[in-house]
């Protein structure tokens, strides 16, 4: 570990003791941070575009609210397990939905993932064994509002390190070559013997992992689901989960996490300075950072300054 | 006598209208250098196309070490020990030179633990010596989509090396190359044939390489095959200098 890991370390176990009144939007930065790890596996790292990433964070919404109503356990075993259960219906989703969907390249998985995500949130609100268009009510914490928000936010930078660790250790194994090979050319990866549809698979299950057990913690925190505004929200959290990954720098592993956010920070500012103009000024920002920095800020930082940004792969001795 | 590698018999594709190769058969034994020529569009490319199984051929069968791969799949051939490389070259651009070769090396095992485990040390000295032998050891650093075009194609060459074939298809490995590196190519094509083992099916125009390294070669034109037998009779062949060489 390097010093500025220690330094990132402290001030995310300090945040919530610091700023106190900011504990919800601190959690949900973490919210935020894995939407953005998790999309980039496929649209940084492997170079699909997906805009159905969303479909996965809805599902383990609904599978850990669905399992905390019905399971009948106490709040906090209830919660846990809902969690990994939203994870492991994410992943079986993504067999599925990958086996049929990632055979297409390019723009046409693209398009194919946004009917998804749309057709998810229409499936959803027609469905009343989830509350159909009313959505469902999480269950209340049981302790004092204030310990709810630091629970919430420390169970969430807990599942933050496993992603960021996980995702670190798979981009420098071959897992992590792979899925690169495949984004710069996929035909060519193909003909050196690498099986890409199953590598493609793989990696939209670990996606869909990470953001299904967070989607169920994430319904936790806001409290009341909603098929289309909240769990299958192509158009806010779908779309932010993209903006942040390349505001940082997508095919990178801070970037993601930078861009999350400085994004989430921005967002807030906007709510509490320009409201009414928020949607605006962040429209705004996204297209002064397009502009400026399609490479994102890692990736302009790497191009201004290589020696200090330099991904770990391309510094001499060093065997990634 | 030589055992057979590679048999092609009696293969025909066609795209629409067009009859891209008709009835062709050809024949690659093992440790020999053999050289496919023939004009543009005689149907060289389409015929590579169809051994390594990237389109299903019309009729006709394709045998690899006695095995029947006509209709395996690329990937599938490809572990078989048959590589190809390509005539606009392939490389992965926004990796280094080191991680394209990393990931061309061949796995031990196809278990998930290898794939997932962190990538093994052991295997840098191998790759940097493959970058040496093709001259690129001091661009290893470097992302492989800013390599010149002749570089990525030393480049191309260092990765199906590396992953070991037995049979490797080159598709025009010295166009575009500055020629007074053309005469290194010759050389490393021959250590990778004699040293290394590598069975080597070439596509070329350039007759002064292709006079200079293979045992045999083949003559396709307008789809067929045209003509057959040693570099000489190839060019003393009346209807080869007609169809493609031309007088001299």
């Amino acid at each position: 570990m390097k010093i500025y890991h220690y330094i990132i370390l402290l001030l995310a176990l300090a945040a919530p003791f610091l700023l106190p009144d900011y504990r919800t939007q601190l959690a949900f930065l973490w919210v935020m941070i894995i939407l953005a790890l998790s999309w980039d596996i496929l649209g940084g790292q492997m170079g699909y575009n997906s805009f159905g990433n969303i479909i996965f964070f809805g599902i383990g919404m609904y599978t850990c609210a669905v399992f905390q109503r019905d399971a009948g356990l106490s709040y906090y075993p209830a919660l846990l397990l809902g969690m990994g259960l939203g994870g492991i219906v994410a992943m079986l989703s993504a067999v599925i939905l990958g086996n049929a969907l990632l055979g297409m390249r390019g723009h046409y998985f693209s398009i194919g993932t946004l009917g998804l995500s749309i057709a998810a949130g229409e499936l959803a609100g027609g469905w009343d064994f989830i509350g159909a268009g009313s959505g469902m009510t999480t269950p209340m914490f049981p302790g004092a509002l204030g310990d709810r928000d630091i629970f919430f936010y420390f169970l969430f930078f807990a599942w933050t390190l496993v992603t960021f660790i996980t995702l670190r250790w798979l981009y420098r194994s071959r897992f992590g070559l792979a899925i690169n090979a495949i984004r710069d050319n996929e035909d060519k990866a193909e003909a050196m013997g690498i099986y890409t549809t199953r590598y493609k698979v793989v990696a939209w299950i670990i996606s869909a992992l990470f953001l299904g057990v967070i989607g169920g913690g994430a319904g936790n925190i806001i409290g009341f689901i909603d098929p289309k505004e909240v769990a299958f929200s192509g158009s806010t959290f779908g779309v932010w989960m993209i903006l942040m990954a390349i505001t940082g720098g997508k095919g990178t592993l801070w970037g993601p996490v930078i861009g999350a956010t400085v994004f989430h920070i921005t967002q807030e500012l906007f709510w509490t300075l320009l409201l009414g103009w928020q949607r605006v000024a962040l429209g705004l920002l996204i297209v002064l950072i397009v502009l400026f920095f399609p490479e994102g800020i890692l990736g302009w930082l790497r191009q201004r300054y290589p020696q200090r940004f330099a991904a770990n792969s391309i510094k001499p001795d060093q065997a990634s | 006598m030589s055992t057979v590698l590679l048999h092609v018999a009696s293969v025909s594709k066609s795209f629409g209208g067009v009859e891209a190769n008709r009835d062709i058969s050809l024949t690659v034994n093992e440790g020999s250098i053999v050289g496919l020529i023939g004009p543009n569009g005689s149907g060289k490319t389409t015929l590579f196309n169809s051994i390594v199984g990237y389109h299903p051929v019309d009729t006709g069968s394709i045998r690899f070490q006695n095995k029947e791969i006509t209709r395996l799949l690329v990937p599938d051939i490809a572990r078989l020990g048959l590589l190809r490389t390509f005539q606009q070259t392939r490389i992965y651009g926004k990796m280094s030179c080191i991680q394209n070769m990393q990931i061309s090396m061949p796995l031990e095992e196809h278990t998930l633990r290898s794939v997932f485990k962190a990538l093994p040390k052991k295997d840098m000295q191998e790759i940097e010596d493959m970058l040496a032998f093709v001259g690129l050891h001091s661009k290893r650093h470097l992302l492989a989509g800013d390599l010149s075009f002749g570089q990525q194609k030393l480049l191309e060459f260092a990765m199906a090396l590396i992953a070991g074939p037995k049979l490797l298809l080159l598709d025009e490995p010295t166009a575009g190359i500055n020629p007074t590196l053309i005469n290194g190519l010759i050389d490393r094509l021959k250590v990778a044939n004699q040293e290394l083992g590598i069975t080597l099916l070439i596509i070329e125009h350039n007759m002064r390489v292709m006079m200079n390294i293979t045992d045999h070669i083949y003559c396709l034109a307008h789809g067929t095959l045209l003509a057959e037998g040693s570099p000489e009779d190839i060019q003393n062949n009346q209807t080869v200098i007609d169809a493609y060489l031309g007088a001299h």
